[in-house]
């Protein structure tokens, strides 16, 4: 499976634009880094990719035809600020097996404890939480992920734990990933290539 | 004289299994730090060491199902409840590490003029907003209109207009442009400079050894090393605790290789060293007792092995 962007531009309202023509193409298994300056439009641009946001040109192609609009939507997308990404009124449990059930192999790899699921999110640490937002992005029909400063939250060795893990599930699955993050050192660690997004304005 | 001192601080949370049994979580345990005016003191460790309640035990913003014990004082002088209800805000400002601690309901620069202490309160929200690259029209904003940078620049600035004497930063940066975290960055070295003391809770060692004086190392809530920015070079060689050092090996810029497991829970913390588990240093002395920090070339380690 690919993942192409095609053409994509949008903005608010009639705001300027804040990103025209982006044209970017994943492969299956392929890790693919973007930099740029904050507020200019990358975790937009990854949630059209996510399918959270419609461009106001262009399409999200996946294998040559645009995605389908209902159903578990293959790109999953890991956001910076766990704390908004899930819902405070529910248990950790609720919130890990909302789309589906990660087994314990996947609950290890993450160092998700057993006893954080009784827990209300608040309960948790910052990265502790980030590990959940992790695992519910990784349900067996994703293709692509987007981490947008996924690990920024970890500490040194749980970042280069999860990246391990994640890059292991990866290379299993064939799974491509797209890191967004201002870690230049952790980007050349994990990418095989790095697009600019500056590029596009 | 240190401005702000904590001593042999522990924070437990109570709750209860199924069965109604209470249980007592001990998140941090024997912690003690000291923040020296005119220094930074970065604080880094494990996700879930106890950082931020640390921050948050600090300026009284504990959850009330948190209990709290030994001693934490500003300019000597203990800091209860009443002190702090007079100096937060105004002498001792917070960064927190969540940006859901913005008001929704109000505009981000009102926000930061309610902030500021004294002085003409618009434009000092304007100059640090220019400072920081926000927009003009970001004052006008909601919480819900800025992207996570935008969110923690605002949250800075609240703090930076405070004209605080301490401020305790909880991961300031994460999301934010190279340019923005040295501008912030070098505002905490200016702050520290004139005479002001800053806590820097970070996971960015990078940034955190470019600015700070020293690094205080958490694991498991309680601090494992007290050290020198200095002794963080090459392969960590001058690195006392082994817990420090595979943070170290860890970093992208240096090995990419973590250890494996992860930090014991609060509810089954081993009796003797809270590391024994994972360390490959260990020995059966190290599981008698709690190590107790002590001082080893110019820094403090919490290891009896150390050398
Ligand atoms: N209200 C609470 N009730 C019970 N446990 C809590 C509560 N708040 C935090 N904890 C626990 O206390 C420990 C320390 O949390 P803290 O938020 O201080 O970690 P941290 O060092 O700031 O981590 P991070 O680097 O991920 O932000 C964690 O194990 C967390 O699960
Ligand atoms: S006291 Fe023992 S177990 Fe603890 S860090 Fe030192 S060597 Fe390792
Ligand atoms: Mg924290």
């Amino acid at each position: 499976m690919q993942l192409e962007a095609k053409d994509i531009g949008f903005r608010y309202g009639d705001g300027p634009w804040l990103f025209q023509g982006v044209n970017i193409t994943l492969e299956p298994g392929e890790i693919v880094g973007i930099t740029g300056p904050s507020g200019r439009g990358k975790t937009t641009f990854c949630r059209i990719l996510a399918g959270f946001e419609s461009p106001i040109e262009g399409a999200v192609h996946m294998n040559g035809a645009p995605l389908q609009k209902n159903g578990y939507h293959p790109v999953q997308m890991v956001l910076q600020h766990p704390e908004k990404a899930i819902n405070p009124r529910w248990k950790l449990h609720q919130i890990l097996n909302e789309g589906y059930q990660p087994d314990q192999e996947l609950l290890n790899l993450l160092g998700i404890e057993q006893e954080w699921l009784t827990r209300w999110p608040h309960e948790l640490s910052g990265g502790e939480l980030q590990r959940f937002c992790v695992a519910r992005a990784l349900g067996p029909n994703t293709r692509f992920l987007i981490a947008d400063e996924m690990t920024t939250m970890l500490d040194a060795n749980t970042q280069a734990q999860i990246w391990h893990a994640i890059m292991e599930i990866a290379k299993k699955r064939e799974m491509g990933i797209l890191v967004v993050t201002h870690e230049s050192k952790l980007m050349q660690r994990l990418c095989h290539r790095v697009i600019n997004f500056n590029e596009f304005d | 004289m240190s401005i702000l001192e904590v001593e042999n601080l522990s924070v437990s949370f109570k709750s209860y299994t199924d069965g109604f049994k209470e249980i007592n979580h001990k998140v941090i345990s024997s912690l003690s730090v000291a923040l020296e005016a005119g220094e930074i003191l970065a604080v880094v460790g494990a996700s879930g060491s106890g950082k931020s309640l640390l921050a948050h035990a600090i300026l009284g913003i504990l959850p009330s199902n948190a209990s709290i014990s030994g001693s934490i004082k500003y300019k000597d002088e203990e800091l209860t409840a009443a002190r702090l209800a007079t100096l937060r805000g105004k002498e001792l400002a917070l960064v927190p590490q969540s940006v859901n601690f913005l008001d929704p309901l109000m505009r981000v620069g009102s926000q930061v003029r309610t902030a500021a202490n004294g002085g003409d309160a618009v434009s000092a929200q304007r100059k640090v907003f220019e400072r920081y690259h926000l927009g003009k029209e970001v004052e006008n904003m909601y919480p819900f209109q800025l992207s996570g940078g935008m969110a923690r620049r605002t949250l800075l600035s609240t703090a930076m207009v405070s004209g605080a004497k301490v401020i305790i930063a909880d991961e300031p940066t994460p999301g934010l442009d190279p340019v923005v975290i040295k501008e912030a960055l070098s505002n905490f070295r200016e702050f520290a400079d004139n005479g002001c003391a800053v806590m820097l809770i970070t996971h960015d060692i990078e940034s955190a050894l470019q600015i700070a004086d020293k690094i205080a190392v958490f694991y498991a809530g309680t601090t494992v090393e007290i050290a020198s920015v200095k002794d963080f070079v090459g392969k960590g060689e001058a690195i006392r605790h082994p817990y420090t050092k595979a943070l170290w090996r860890a970093l992208p810029q240096n090995e990419f290789i973590p250890i494996p497991g992860s930090q014991p829970h609060p509810s089954s913390l081993p009796s003797g060293c809270l590391f024994a588990p994972r360390c490959e240093m260990a020995t059966p002395e190290c599981e008698q007792a709690q190590p107790e920090m002590r001082e080893l070339r110019d820094g403090m380690v919490r290891c009896i092995h150390a050398t």
